[in-house]
């Protein structure tokens, strides 16, 4: 609490910002901490593993090979993470298009979370491009690709990034204590929403549509013409989950940033959250009943690949959307984050089976990850987690905005 | 109210923007049947008549300056060779109802080329004389060709740091200078036919239609992948070829058209509806304001 107030006094002449970013640069709060020290080592391989990446080749560190050319930095890092990331639309959603005050607490805390995600996802898809200079191509026009999916893709991905620094950007304003230029850029905040959720819609269901065209190459059992649709529909509860989830560690970790009734606050909008989850699978699992009888995938069933179909759709669909529904009716907040947990688990095996798993599901040499393409993801989210504590523990993103916020309007 | 204006106007700009845009995209996809009025040049590959002496092969690597195939590497029935970044075409062996019969794999150069829809940057480009090229200047290396192409051409080089993806280009290089590619140039046997698709097709229809004994009644290519520029006669089933007879007869590049028509009209009307649920919502908002 005292450190959020020393933020909240401080009053900055605006020659003076170059000095305080300086003096903000410095740890906050203590260094030898159990993720500190389980996360240090952990990030210094996975450097080195980047660095001889890129001088001996994407070859020497992973287990890609010619029949299975995309592996977990694509299908978990960029395919599952951008799912995991769809909370921020969601929420910016439900707060300014349906005005729905009672998740405003959470939806800074989510956007920058959403950003975040993006902006190291991005990174990690830079490590797998194997001639990655010329990423600019798409941004330069050699070519445009306007025929290609993931041409729109890589659009909406970036122009959507650039909405939520936007939608993001009150809160640096307020951190330098730049009143004007925080008036100017949360004039600008409708603007990233609107256009943000645009954006989002277009993207999850795009990386959906990617898998389209190897038809063959995916089990008939997750390969259907409706993959753009079901890619979105499970991104509105995968990425609610994950705001429930980090939530719940945020409101441990930061319980320092918070004021004294947020407790009862989040409960609340979990419990909120647990019936817009409960909406969404409902409606994701018709679909895929839908689509399973339309395609007559019964003779699948009885097969190795069947069972694990079930696997994934029963135990981390159907079951937590029950665990959703009945802690909602009956107030279980406990119920509510172990449901999400399995809604996540559920989302990873869902993006994995249609980027690896059922692809070339009947090949006979199967791909596993090598050990170094496990490290670098998890260098990846720990990195990313490293920025968010330091942005969490300076900017106005789980406290309260500074009192002049208010005043100026 | 001025800065909803603002917004509205912000909205109507951008809906300009995306039609434009939503045009250019539209008139991008029929250039390929406009291209397609233009005959495309093909080669056409008779199994019955290789005799799996690798020629093509070793002039392949030759012509495109990748390692001399090993002698001890030769098409038995037991092992399918498969291509890949040191070879961009291979001969295989297999054990079939009419005995032993040889064919040959590279890039099949698609009417409507997979890995070209897939192509972010058009690296994977149709010429506009029959063959599917790879151009490094462009590419990235996300290797999404790889994924998209139903008969798995596009091979990546896993073990460079400026990794190409390496295919059969038809030779695009000698059919500038007037020439022929290497392999057809070089066959011995003469299994291999260059020429225009309709051409080639005819070829091969008459040579069924004169040896119904000899070939089985279908060339492969003629509709598989909405048609491929390289076509295929064989003495039995492609099945037991080892050709994948499970392909779709349109093009693969259909597949996603329904979704990228889309994107343009969802662009344009989403960001109204929700300019519009909005300002529904933000009255409601006001009203129990006011009553409160």
């Amino acid at each position: 609490m005292s450190q959020a107030a020393t933020v909240q006094s401080k009053e900055k002449p605006e020659n003076k910002i170059w000095p305080f970013i300086l003096s903000e640069l410095k740890p906050k709060g203590k260094i030898f901490t159990p993720f500190n020290i389980i996360s240090t080592p952990i990030m210094l391989a996975g450097i080195i593993i980047i660095f001889l990446r890129f001088w001996n080749g994407i070859g020497s560190v992973t287990n890609l090979s010619q029949d299975v050319p995309w592996g977990l930095w694509i299908g978990f890092d960029v395919v599952t993470g951008v799912a995991f990331a769809g909370g921020a639309y969601v929420m910016v959603f439900l707060v300014y298009i349906l005005n729905m005050e009672k998740y405003k607490p959470i939806v800074r805390v989510t956007v920058l979370n959403g950003f975040l995600a993006y902006l190291f996802y991005s990174g990690a898809l830079l490590l797998d491009l194997g001639r990655p200079l010329n990423v600019v191509n798409v941004i330069i026009g050699n070519n445009f690709g306007v025929s290609s999916v993931l041409f729109l893709v890589g659009w909406h991905f970036l122009l959507y990034m650039l909405a939520l620094f936007f939608e993001f950007s009150p809160a640096i304003a307020e951190w330098l204590g730049a009143r004007k230029l925080r008036k100017a850029l949360s004039g600008l905040t409708m603007v990233a929403v609107i256009f943000g959720i645009t954006l989002s819609v277009l993207h999850q269901s795009g990386i959906g549509a990617l898998f389209l065209m190897a038809k063959e190459k995916i089990h008939p059992l997750w390969y259907n013409a409706y993959m753009p649709i079901m890619f979105v529909v499970s991104s509105i509860f995968g990425g609610i989950s994950m705001v429930i989830f980090e939530g719940s560690i945020s409101h441990k970790v930061f319980s320092d940033q918070l004021e004294e009734n947020s407790h009862e606050k989040h409960n609340d909008i979990l419990h909120g959250l647990s019936k817009i989850c409960t909406g969404g699978m409902f409606v994701y699992l018709f679909l895929l009943v839908l689509i399973f009888v339309h395609q007559q995938n019964w003779e699948y069933l009885p097969t190795k690949m069947g069972i694990w179909f079930l696997v994934e759709v029963i135990g981390f669909v159907l079951l937590p959307m029950i665990m959703f529904y009945y802690s909602y009716r009956n107030k279980k907040i406990l119920w509510i984050k172990i449901a999400s947990i399995m809604t996540l688990v559920g989302i990873i095996l869902n993006r994995m089976n249609i980027s690896i798993i059922a692809y070339k599901w009947d090949a006979v040499v199967r791909y596993v990850p090598n050990w170094k393409e496990f490290v670098v993801t998890l260098t990846i989210i720990f990195i990313e987690i490293w920025v968010f504590r330091w942005i969490v523990r300076r900017m106005p993103v789980l406290r309260k905005s500074p009192s002049w916020v208010n005043e100026s309007h | 109210m001025g800065i909803n204006r603002l917004n509205f106007f912000r909205v109507l700009g951008l809906t300009g923007v995306s039609l434009a845009f939503g045009k250019k995209l539209n008139a991008s996809q029929p250039s390929h049947s406009k291209e397609k009025q233009k005959e495309f040049v093909g080669v056409l590959y008779d199994s019955t008549r290789c005799v799996g002496c690798q020629e093509c092969e070793i002039v392949c690597a030759k012509e495109h300056g990748l390692p001399e195939p090993d002698p001890n590497d030769y098409p038995t029935t037991d092992v399918v060779r498969k291509t890949n970044e040191n070879r961009r075409s291979v001969i295989n062996a297999f054990d079939t109802s009419k005995g032993e019969v040889y064919t040959k794999k590279q890039c099949m150069h698609c009417g409507e080329p997979a890995c070209g829809a897939a192509c972010l940057t058009e690296a994977m480009h149709k010429t506009h004389e029959g063959p599917v090229i790879w151009r490094g200047d462009k590419c990235m290396g996300c290797r999404y060709c790889m994924i998209s192409c139903p008969f798995d051409v596009p091979k990546f080089e896993y073990q460079s740091t400026n990794p190409e993806i390496v295919k059969c280009t038809m030779c695009n290089e000698r059919l500038q200078e007037g020439g022929i590619p290497a392999c057809v140039e070089n066959c011995p046997a003469e299994a291999l036919t260059f020429g225009t698709r309709k051409e080639l097709l005819k070829e091969a229809r008459k040579r069924i239609v004169e040896n119904p004994d000899l070939y089985y009644d279908h060339i492969y290519g003629e509709h598989e992948a909405g048609g491929t520029e390289f076509l295929y006669l064989s003495p039995v089933p492609f099945k037991e070829i080892g050709f994948k007879t499970n392909l779709q007869n349109k093009s693969y590049p259909s597949l996603t058209k329904g979704f990228i028509g889309a994107i343009a009209p969802v662009d344009i009307l989403l960001p109204a509806a929700l300019l519009g649920i909005y300002e529904a919502t933000k009255s409601n908002k006001k009203n129990t304001e006011d009553e409160e």
